[in-house]
């Protein structure tokens, strides 16, 4: 363990500590991906060098702390409702960078109203979404973007269509509104998907520094903990089973 | 200053503009609606934000939302829709922001109607929400009235960082009174809690104390502001009370009713008052201090504020109830016939 500690220390001393994410110890699982997911926010939040004038909106779920972590002005929504405060925070400061991050059970199911009229109105606002296909904080119960078959607390046998209904694929579906400017998903799993899903994070930010509309990117993400995976296998089971389901790719782009 | 004739949805806009309200946001719903229909043609050339949300919920979200980036914001609805708004109303004491509510109140339970009721005393006076979650409540009994409660309502939820409430109900909506407007003031600048992005330490604003011990010092200091409260903003009115043996307590429209009621027994010679509560959290207990021989709690609900009348009393003497529910809106002859059973029931002598 003291071996991967120092391998950790290394890598963070040659690739840097964003300025926009706090030097504190993060409470996410070992393997989970949130931790990459923040560092790729903080990132572009440093390269677009708007660091002192952007405001997130923490969800409710895992992400609940991610205000914990990032050295920007935060807010803490309700369960679902981030797009509607990150809604009344823009509207009043139309000058700042206003960002939400969610999860899939707060985004797509008690949210799914407040994210569908955010961006019909296409507020200028980036939403960070991130699906691990199952609520991860309550203990892996299923979520509306849980896969057919899928096990989870709630649904002890998978996910049955019959009963359960299906998957919801968010980000084709608000894609398809007018007032989104940008859409698009990425995984989480590899160093080349990292990349992409970092330049998506950038375009959405794009989005609304340029007044284009509400910017949004679904980030695959993994759940060792809940999914009953070690790290290496939650990747591998992200990239066999949750990329089939969920096809990555640039679903809106009206940048440029 | 011109008196002007304003319907009091409208008043209660045009105040809350003038009031200096830079953020509003809402939901329709009848009987409030002229309210957010005067916002959305005055609120804009003002300066202020108007949006028109797609529930109830989002409403009060976007207010949390704008109260927290420094906004002097405000959101109103009616009685189904103030049920909506009560998780975020929950989370607005729990987060420690400023904000106008106000609830053109309605028949209920349900749907209901669309008639004047009191009905939400229990839910605006008992808990904002869940938790340990109060804000103030103001019950305006006139168009005039409502206005400078509008303008009080932005002022204590500031100075004590909580929502208040303003109880109206659909008559007072709906009617039409000759006012007078205050002049236009401005909002302050934003809060230094306010989360306006910046280089300096960085501020969140949020609800979640995960730690008990972290949680029961901030609701401590949650209770500590509310007994604050409960010293220095009860307010009340009373009407010919100093000699009155029945004494009618009612608020908002119905002690307008019961005002003009006092008046037509008094005639009859029977000593008759008013108290009218214009806080209804904190409630005012002072006024219930006072040696009658009954009170008569009047209401537009199946008796509601009875219970706090009832711990003000504290059993000394008889507390009736005379109520009208669904939506209706009992006459001045109903209450001057209630104030004489409940005179004649205590044995009260004329004057």
């Amino acid at each position: 363990m003291i071996g991967v500690v120092e391998r950790v220390d290394e890598m963070i001393r040659v690739a840097g500590r964003p300025r926009a994410l706090l030097d504190v110890p993060m409470h996410y699982c070992p393997g989970c991906t949130h931790g990459i997911i923040h560092r790729l926010v903080a990132e572009v939040i440093d390269e677009l060098d708007i660091r002192t004038r952007t405001i997130g909106v923490a969800s409710v779920g895992c992400s609940v702390f991610a205000y914990n972590y990032f050295d920007v002005d935060f807010q803490q929504a309700a369960h679902g409702r981030a797009p509607a405060v990150a809604t009344g925070i823009k509207r009043v400061l139309p000058d700042r960078v206003v960002f939400t991050y969610q999860g899939d059970g707060d985004l797509a199911s008690i949210g799914a109203a407040e994210i569908l009229h955010a961006a019909a109105r296409g507020e200028r606002i980036t939403v960070i979404f991130v699906n691990n296909a199952l609520y991860g904080m309550t203990g892996g119960q299923m979520a509306p973007t849980t896969l057919v078959g899928m096990r989870t607390t709630t649904t002890p046998l998978g996910r049955d269509p019959r009963a359960h209904g299906y998957p919801l694929r968010m980000t084709e579906l608000l894609a398809q509104l007018d007032g989104v400017a940008y859409a698009a998903r990425a995984a989480v799993i590899d160093p080349a998907h990292i990349h992409k899903a970092k330049r998506a994070i950038l375009a959405a930010f794009r989005a609304q520094l340029d007044d284009r509309g509400l910017g949004l990117v679904e980030l695959l993400s993994t759940c060792p903990v809940n999914w009953g995976l070690d790290p290496i296998e939650s990747l591998k089971w992200c990239e066999t089973h949750m990329i089939p389901a969920y096809p990555l790719g640039v679903f809106k782009n009206a940048l440029a | 200053m011109t008196r002007v004739l304003m319907k009091g949805n409208e008043a209660i806009a045009e105040a809350a503009i003038r009031a200096g309200c830079g953020a509003y946001f809402a939901y329709p719903i009848t009987p409030q609606t002229e309210l957010a229909e005067y916002m959305a043609r005055h609120l804009p050339e003002a300066g202020g934000v108007f949006l028109q949300a797609e529930s109830e919920v989002a409403a009060i979200n976007m207010v949390y939302g704008a109260a927290g980036a420094g906004a002097r914001t405000m959101t109103t609805t009616s009685s189904p829709g103030f049920s909506l708004m009560m998780e975020g109303l929950s989370y607005i004491v729990g987060a420690r922001l400023p904000c106008v509510v106000v609830n053109v109140m309605r028949g209920g339970p349900g749907l209901g109607n669309i008639a004047p009721s009191q009905g939400d005393y229990f839910q605006a006076t008992r808990s904002l929400g869940h938790g340990d979650s109060h804000g103030i409540v103001l019950a305006p009994s006139t168009v005039q009235e409502a206005i400078e409660l509008v303008g009080l309502a932005f002022d204590l939820a500031e100075r004590y960082r909580l929502p208040t409430v303003v109880a109206a109900d659909g008559l007072l909506g709906q009617m039409m009174e000759p006012v007078t407007l205050p002049e236009p003031r401005t909002a302050p600048p934003a809060p230094a809690w306010a989360t306006t992005g910046a280089e300096r330490d960085r501020r969140v604003i949020s609800s979640v104390y995960l730690v008990p011990e972290d949680l029961e010092r901030r609701v401590l200091d949650l209770m500590e502001t509310f007994r604050t409260i409960q010293r220095h903003e009860p307010r009340f009115e009373t009407y010919r009370a100093d000699d009155a043996d029945v004494v009618v307590v009612a608020y908002g429209s119905m002690a307008r009713i019961a005002r003009s009621a006092v008046d037509r027994v008094r005639r009859d010679g029977i000593a008759a008052g008013l108290v009218r509560p214009i806080t209804l959290w904190p409630f005012p207990a002072e006024p219930f201090d006072r040696p009658v021989g009954v009170w008569l709690v009047t209401e537009m609900s199946a008796g509601q504020m009875i219970e706090d009348v009832r711990l003000a009393v504290a059993g000394r003497v008889p507390v009736e109830f005379y109520g009208r529910v669904g939506g209706m809106v009992p006459s001045p002859v109903e209450i001057a016939t209630a104030i004489r059973t409940a005179a004649a029931r205590k044995e009260v002598a004329p004057a």
